[in-house]
């Protein structure tokens, strides 16, 4: 009986993470659609309708997918045709399982039971995430080397170099988070952020490590291959790994895109914007600096963080989108130096930095 | 081998630098992004407007009163075309786009009236002369109609029942009428 109950506890947080990532990226599309034309005075998409319903555009999304799913689906005559096959569902499978260690919650009490929210609990969390995200590659290089097409393969042959040199830095920069927080398990990180410091200022990993936040979310967003450094694919002169997909495959490839984009947000929020974190928000409720103390229920505490979560992933997302629209793309050897001469040192240099302040 | 020259530091190398280090212009660049964004965002929310752009067909953008849109004949009271096929406008026709045939007035106080009057708005390049060029006022280019439009060559060319049918435009410059339908389309029905 119990078995069965935690099982359906397992089932439901994982259910819980799936539904939202895969909403969240799928509501991105059109988010990147909208936000994109309000950036620049325009109106955006907004043609698809229900019978003449047509709801700010949000139809559109639903039109791409049908699109996508009956459009011809071509596969080249010399593609090597398992692993042509294999590549997009590698893409966003290592994609979609990053979410799986990344905290929405603190514990949960319910029936004399105490759930962590976090759909799967591992105590090198953070490793897990990278693992997953530095695996997603593999689906790229596979479609890259499986097209039997040289702009593919260069497009693979980018995305395997972009990835290197930017997982290097995301290691290194959260490097000083994992030393200030003491744990690789996310839930601890987010957990440990919960402190103040004089009582008033809590202690969100982006105070903490601002030299790692910047470095990370960089690195971050290379590792999404979206603009500026999206010369996996780069539009305007190889079209990149995928340019031999089509249809749904295709679209996979983008969902991949946008689902790292979701994972990546949910990285920084639990690494430095405090996770589930409300300030001021205790277990017993809030606790505004100068004394003033609200007592709030445990489920309203429990949904308060959730909600908070939440909020945070779409910001960061909306922030990794606005930076998608801003700038242009760098050039590939730009990146590489980029990756090696700035990021790696930079982030090295914050690993001694942040020794030597806790040291002290 | 020549010794390498250290460059005074002036505006111009501080400038490269500050640029170099990438930071500073980004988040001027996001700044300038983000301001669009809660600008366009808080007119939106507060029912207003935050695109320049218009939604066409649904919203048309002003045009000039004068603009010079598809032509149209004017009637007669009785309705008959107030043509009299003096032949200017096809003559003084620089695209060579008017197509007339005269025909015998019955009323012998008019001289001819236009048994053809076509105009293939496929070639026209809507300089006006036309309208300039006649005596009678005949042609007039006021209809505020843009949006015309055939799925062949044949069926831009608008004879006279169609352009009689079409009237001024309104106070606001928008056309009082709907645009002729497509004749390629009519001859399949």
């Amino acid at each position: 009986m119990s078995t069965a109950i935690d099982l359906g506890v397992a089932f439901a947080k994982v259910a819980f993470i799936m539904g939202f990532v895969l909403n969240l990226g799928g509501l991105l599309t059109w988010v990147e659609r909208k936000q994109s034309a309000v950036m620049q005075d325009r109106v955006g998409a907004n043609r698809a309708s229900v019978y003449g319903l047509r709801l700010i555009g949000l139809f559109h999304p639903l039109a791409d997918a049908i699109k996508m799913l009956t459009k011809e689906d071509f596969m080249p005559a010399r593609a090597e045709r398992a692993l042509f096959l294999a590549a997009p569902f590698v893409s966003v499978f290592f994609a979609l399982s990053g979410f799986a260690t990344i905290p929405f919650g603190d514990v949960l009490r319910v029936g004399g039971r105490e759930i962590s929210l976090q759909a799967v609990q591992l105590d090198a969390g953070i490793l897990y995430v990278f693992a997953m995200l530095s695996m997603g590659v593999y689906g790229v290089m596979l479609a890259g080397w499986a097209s039997a097409n040289n702009y593919a393969l260069l497009g693979g042959q980018r995305a395997a170099a972009l990835m290197i040199s930017a997982e290097i830095a995301i290691g290194a920069s959260i490097m000083g988070v994992c030393m200030v927080y003491g744990s690789l398990d996310l839930q601890e990180i987010a957990r440990g952020q919960g402190a103040y410091w004089g009582g008033v200022i809590p202690k969100w990993g982006i105070l903490s490590q601002p030299l790692g936040f910047v470095l990370f979310l960089t690195a971050g967003i290379a590792s999404t291959k979206r603009i500026p450094f999206d010369f996996p694919e780069g539009e305007s002169e190889i079209i990149g790994y995928f340019v031999e997909y089509s249809g749904m495959k295709f679209g996979m490839f983008m969902m991949a895109d946008f689902l790292e984009t979701v994972v990546i947000a949910g990285m920084t929020t639990a690494l430095f914007l405090g996770g589930w974190q409300v300030p001021w928000l205790l277990a017993d409720g809030l606790h505004v600096p100068g004394g003033l103390v609200w007592t709030l229920p445990h489920l309203a505490v429990v949904a308060l963080q959730v909600a908070a979560f939440v909020f945070k992933v779409c910001a960061m997302c909306w922030f990794l989108l606005l930076i998608r629209w801003t700038l242009p793309r760098f050039r590939y050897d730009q990146a590489m130096r980029l990756g090696w001469l700035a990021l790696l040192p930079l982030s090295i240099l914050n690993i001694v930095l942040t020794a030597g302040v806790l040291l002290l | 081998m020549t010794p390498v020259k250290t460059l005074p530091v002036t505006r111009q190398t501080r400038e490269i630098a500050r640029q170099r280090f990438y930071l500073v212009e980004v988040l001027i660049g996001l700044g300038i992004t983000a301001g669009h964004f809660f600008r366009n965002m808080g007119l939106w929310v507060t029912g207003r407007k935050g695109a320049v752009t218009y939604q066409w067909p649904e919203e048309r953008r002003p045009l000039a009163t004068r603009l010079r849109g598809l032509h149209r004949l004017v009637r007669r009271e009785d309705g008959s075309p107030r043509c009299v096929a003096c032949m200017m406008c096809e003559t003084v026709c620089p695209a060579h786009c008017i197509y007339i045939v005269a025909a015998e007035h019955p009323n012998p106080e008019i001289e001819k009236y236009p048994e053809r009057f076509d105009i293939d708005v496929g070639k026209c390049i809507f300089c006006g002369y036309c309208v300039e060029a006649c005596p009678e006022d005949a042609i007039r280019m006021d209809t505020g109609i843009l949006e015309f439009s055939a799925y062949s060559r044949e069926g831009m060319i608008y004879s006279k029942e169609v352009l009689l049918a079409l009237e001024a435009a309104g106070q606001d410059g928008l056309p009082t009428v709907a645009p002729p339908p497509s004749l390629w389309r009519k001859g399949l029905d």
